[in-house]
């Protein structure tokens, strides 16, 4: 998966890249550099793929992804808890990697790959995520669920990539995937129907079953 | 369906679909986000406009003028409405603060104006246009110092009085060898449920519809009309998905109103959430306590006097937070009193988050239970069995309809191996003083009439249709489970409509009366349609029997997509209650036991261990029951160690107003938890014979973990949360 190995970088190439952020995010840039006075020069056309589909829009620079997301294009399985991420119900995967929609502009992906709950799987046609989530009861109100299902399915590539977390105790071994792991790991998304223990055994039981 | 003797056998005890583990029939729809919240519907012909709302930046005072003219004028905006364009409005039922209208300011962050535009960028850049001259006037913030002015408040109909004495506690607690006197204060608490207030509003001339976030339709239905001055019968609201409630859903807010106010005024229909930020101080919250407590007992360990006082403030025309109702309920004692006082703040409204009154009442006396126990030497188990009751303390002549705390304590005990709970600082595991703690889980049965409608159609297909509202506790399934047992169905056969004012009204949402009451309004329709389906098929309705899709009186069997004919049938009724909750009290018990571990450097408590036991009756569903009740152990463990709105004292506000300064429990906080049932029926509290477990399952959950920590500690915290600051001091030195 290209995220994953980009994660593979040393603390040093971080800090380079995230300076460079500014510098290649062009289309950004560009309309932040445009005086302001009329209203639809804050707009930007983008283009990036959801779901497999190729999306174009025109976009107040504004709008996160969340919102273009929610509001633009109706996928509304992926929700706002906060808007501030600290609660992960937007939480999507662009380009493989989990992130908080709420947090990020869309015109910061033009080109990318963007999966939300919906890419994931539809009734009738489960992700093994959701799935589980269903069997062991992982949710209650269903208003965090879309984001922990998100969540999980990259938790679980991000231990196979061998990325340590907080908890990780032997960072020269491969990480395990303990409920150590899982709960640290997945304490970005809050669930205050508290199924937290339920989401456990689902994540465990996703794990097991993968090859 | 009036309910006033106890219930015999009925089909609901063929437990064929109800009690069994079915999982959610709405599990696909959440799982791939394919369930539409309020603020998710959407007619692609519809111009939605987006409404953001203004908070009041003062706690109490006036509105002198609000200037709107560069809001106006901002790109997008289609029409700004203040809260003084409006005037005052009528106060809906159920509100004690005024959710919108006039120039009064009665708490911080309460609605004031709501910006609409085309876009929510818009809205929102907007919206921090609006320019507001207040007149600032001194509030009371603060319950410790309020506290002495607090008054006995008039009883509410219906409600428990404020104070209750039976025979002479205080010549009873002062000859009493054993004696207790303690105080514990619990903080100011936040529903926090995840998704926010949220309302789409859409005028057709004077009709009004509402996409809403609410637990009970038709109390939010009453007191929207009543605000907006339009006819209940012009309004059509609809709730089939709730991201969460706990009481914080239960009345009419400030989104609702905001978006009727906004869709008028800029003539489209208008989407209005709550920001985040705004719902601490803008919506209710549980309020304070300040409780104390104290407690006679003989040597033999048997309570002589038990006493229970309690205050908490609210806006004025506010109520008590009940944290002394369990009180005398629980436990056993002949000289017992209560007294709650309330005091004048002006915060936002305080008002009912899940288990208002137990919640925070059990948090201080299940400590002071610990307390008086070790000062008798007693296991603090023992002590609880000891003091049992089967008989309402205050009138013996009235019995429990069912009782099993003891049973719940037993099971318990022996399972989370209650034995290994050594003396207080005696266990440790390297850097963890170790501790086990338990804790009473009651919390009583609401019983609230519950209508509904039930359809069968030419195809066998049931449908079920009542305002009834899932807020995650599993009542679409529940109710399935219900209507197929009682038509003799497999649960595919069975659709559910809930959350729609069209539809018969509910129990709703809350108190953890839905469950129960809800399905027994199912139970009383369906009896209805049985009834309707005999009728027409000319079967003698006592003999009928429906079972694997047919309907059979002696030989003779018709199917029921048969039977149903081409217009198919409806069964509609109400369930009503007689006095079987006056004879009987009706109440649910549990037993809450924890493992803690106290890092003995930072005071660090963690969560190790967590069992509940409850005796609720019938368990219609053990996986969402399960659900429940987990949810509830760990709300109670943000209760125990987090949870608390800071109060500004100063300027009347709760600081700490989002998911990052107000702290609930997330993945890292808790282990895996256990559950048990009790297999029971409680034939007193409906044709079902269940009762709640929503509430119970919160119920005790902090004070079992503060007891833990004392086991674990030596230190003994009567102040919530237990913070490490409360522990570092009288922690044993490390080297």
């Amino acid at each position: 998966m290209q995220s994953l190995i980009q994660l593979e970088i040393s603390r040093r190439d971080l800090l380079i890249s995230s300076a460079a952020t500014v510098a290649v995010s062009g289309v950004a840039a560009e309309a932040a550099a445009q005086s302001p006075g009329n209203a639809m020069t804050y707009t930007t056309k983008i283009s990036f793929t959801i779901n497999g589909e190729i999306r174009d829009l025109d976009v107040d620079n504004r709008v996160t992804l969340l919102d273009v997301l929610r509001e633009h294009l109706h996928l509304t399985g992926t929700k706002k808890g906060c808007d501030h991420g600290q609660c992960g119900a937007c939480t999507v995967l662009v380009a493989g990697r989990r992130i908080n929609s709420c947090l990020t502009l869309a015109v910061m992906h033009e080109g990318e790959q963007i999966t939300t709950i919906e890419g994931l799987g539809e009734p009738g046609n489960l992700h093994p995520m959701q799935a589980a989530f269903v069997k062991h009861d992982g949710f209650q109100c269903g208003y965090c669920t879309p984001g922990q299902i998100c969540s999980s399915v990259a938790v679980l590539e991000e231990i196979k990539a061998d990325i340590p977390s907080h908890v990780t105790g032997d960072l020269t071994t491969q990480v395990q995937l303990t409920p150590g792991e899982i709960r640290e790991r997945m304490s970005g998304n809050i669930c205050r129907c508290g199924a937290y223990s339920n989401i456990v055994d689902a994540i465990t039981e996703v794990a097991g079953t993968k090859t | 369906m009036q309910f006033d003797t106890p219930a015999a056998t009925n089909p609901i005890d063929q437990l064929k679909v109800v009690g069994r583990p079915i999982h959610r029939i709405d599990g696909q729809l959440k799982t791939t986000g394919r369930a539409m919240y309020a603020y998710e519907w959407h007619d692609p012909n519809t111009p939605y406009a987006y409404g953001y709302p203004v908070g009041a930046a003062i706690a109490k005072g006036r509105i002198k003028s609000i200037d709107v003219s560069a809001a106006k004028k901002a790109p997008g905006v289609l029409a700004v409405v203040t809260t003084l364009d409006v005037g005052e409005l009528k106060k809906g039922q159920f509100n004690t603060a005024k959710l919108f209208g006039g120039d009064r300011v009665q708490h911080y962050h309460q609605a004031i104006a709501v910006v609409v535009a085309q876009t929510f960028e818009q809205a929102r850049a907007a919206a921090a246009l609006v320019r507001v001259d207040y007149v600032v006037e001194k509030g009371a913030f603060d319950l410790e110092k309020a506290k002495d002015s607090a008054i006995e408040p008039a009883a509410k109909p219906g409600e428990a009085p404020p104070d209750t004495a039976v025979g002479d506690f205080d010549a009873a607690f002062a000859s009493a060898p054993v004696t207790l006197d303690e105080t514990y204060t619990t903080p100011d608490q936040s529903h926090c449920m995840m998704e926010p207030h949220a309302s789409i509003a859409a005028w057709n001339g004077d009709k009004l519809t509402v996409w809403t976030s609410s637990q009970m339709i038709d109390w939010w239905r009453s007191d929207l009309a009543t605000t907006l001055g339009i006819d209940k019968e012009k309004l059509h609201l609809m709730s089939p998905f709730i991201g969460g409630g706990f009481g914080g859903k239960l009345f009419l807010r400030a989104d609702a109103v905001l978006a009727a106010f906004g869709a008028k005024a800029a003539g489209r229909p208008v989407k209005v959430a709550l920001p985040r930020p705004l719902m601490a101080n803008n919506t209710t919250h549980r309020p304070a306590t300040i409780q104390r407590i104290r407690i006679g007992a003989g040597r033999d360990g048997r309570i002589a006097a038990i006493a229970h006082e309690s205050w908490s403030g609210d806006l004025p025309g506010g109520g008590l937070e009940t944290a002394v109702n369990q009180t005398r309920l629980l436990y056993a004692g002949a000289h017992r009193m209560t007294a709650m006082r309330l005091a004048t703040l002006d915060l936002a409204e305080g008002n009912a988050m899940r288990a208002p009154g137990e919640a925070p009442g059990l948090m201080a006396l299940e400590i002071a239970i610990d307390e008086i126990a070790e000062k008798l030497d007693m296991d603090p188990v023992q002590f609880r069995i000891l003091n049992d009751t089967q008989v309402d303390p205050e009138n013996p002549k009235r019995p429990f309809s069912h009782r099993n705390l003891i049973g719940c304590l037993e099971v318990g005990a022996e399972r989370f191996g209650w034995s290994q709970r050594g003396r207080p600082g005696a266990r440790r595991d390297g850097n963890w003083l170790i501790g086990l703690g338990v804790a009473a889980a009651f919390r009583n049965n609401l019983l609230i009439p519950s209508g509904a409608r039930v359809r069968l159609d030419r195809e066998g297909i049931v449908t079920v249709e009542t305002d009834m509202t899932d807020i995650g506790t599993g009542s679409y399934t529940i109710i399935a489970q219900t209507a197929a047992e009682m038509l003799g169905l497999p649960i595919e056969k069975v659709a559910v409509h809930l959350g729609d004012s069209h539809f018969p009204v509910s129990a709703g949402s809350g108190g953890q009366f839905g469950g129960n009451c809800s399905t027994a309004g199912v139970y009383a329709a369906c009896v209805k349609l049985r009834e309707a389906i005999a009728q027409k098929l000319g079967f003698n309705s006592d003999d009928v029997v429906f079972e694997n899709g047919e309907v059979r009186s002696g030989n003779r069997s018709v199917r029921l997509a048969e039977a149903a004919g081409s217009d198919g049938l409806v069964g509609e009724d109400t369930i009503q209650w007689g006095d079987l909750s006056e004879t009987h009290q009706q109440s649910t018990f549990g037993a809450h036991f924890v493992e803690v571990g106290v890092d003995v450097a930072t005071g660090e408590s963690r969560i190790r261990r967590m069992l509940a036991v409850c005796a609720a009756g019938r368990i219609l569903n053990p996986i969402t029951a399960r659900s429940q009740v987990i949810g509830a152990m760990t709300m109670g463990v943000g209760g125990a160690l987090s949870e608390e709105l800071a109060v500004d004292t100063r300027s009347g506000f709760f600081v700490n107003h989002d998911l990052a300064g107000y702290e609930v429990p997330v993945h890292a906080d808790i282990p895996h938890q256990e559950v048990i049932f009790m297999d029971e029926t409680d034939p007193m509290s409906s044709p079902m014979k269940a009762k709640g477990v929503g509430e119970l399952g919160l119920c005790g959950v902090s004070a079992a973990i503060a007891n833990a920590i004392y086991n674990a500690t030596g230190i003994r915290v009567r102040h919530y949360p237990i913070t490490l600051d409360k522990l570092i001091g009288g922690l044993p030195d490390v080297a």
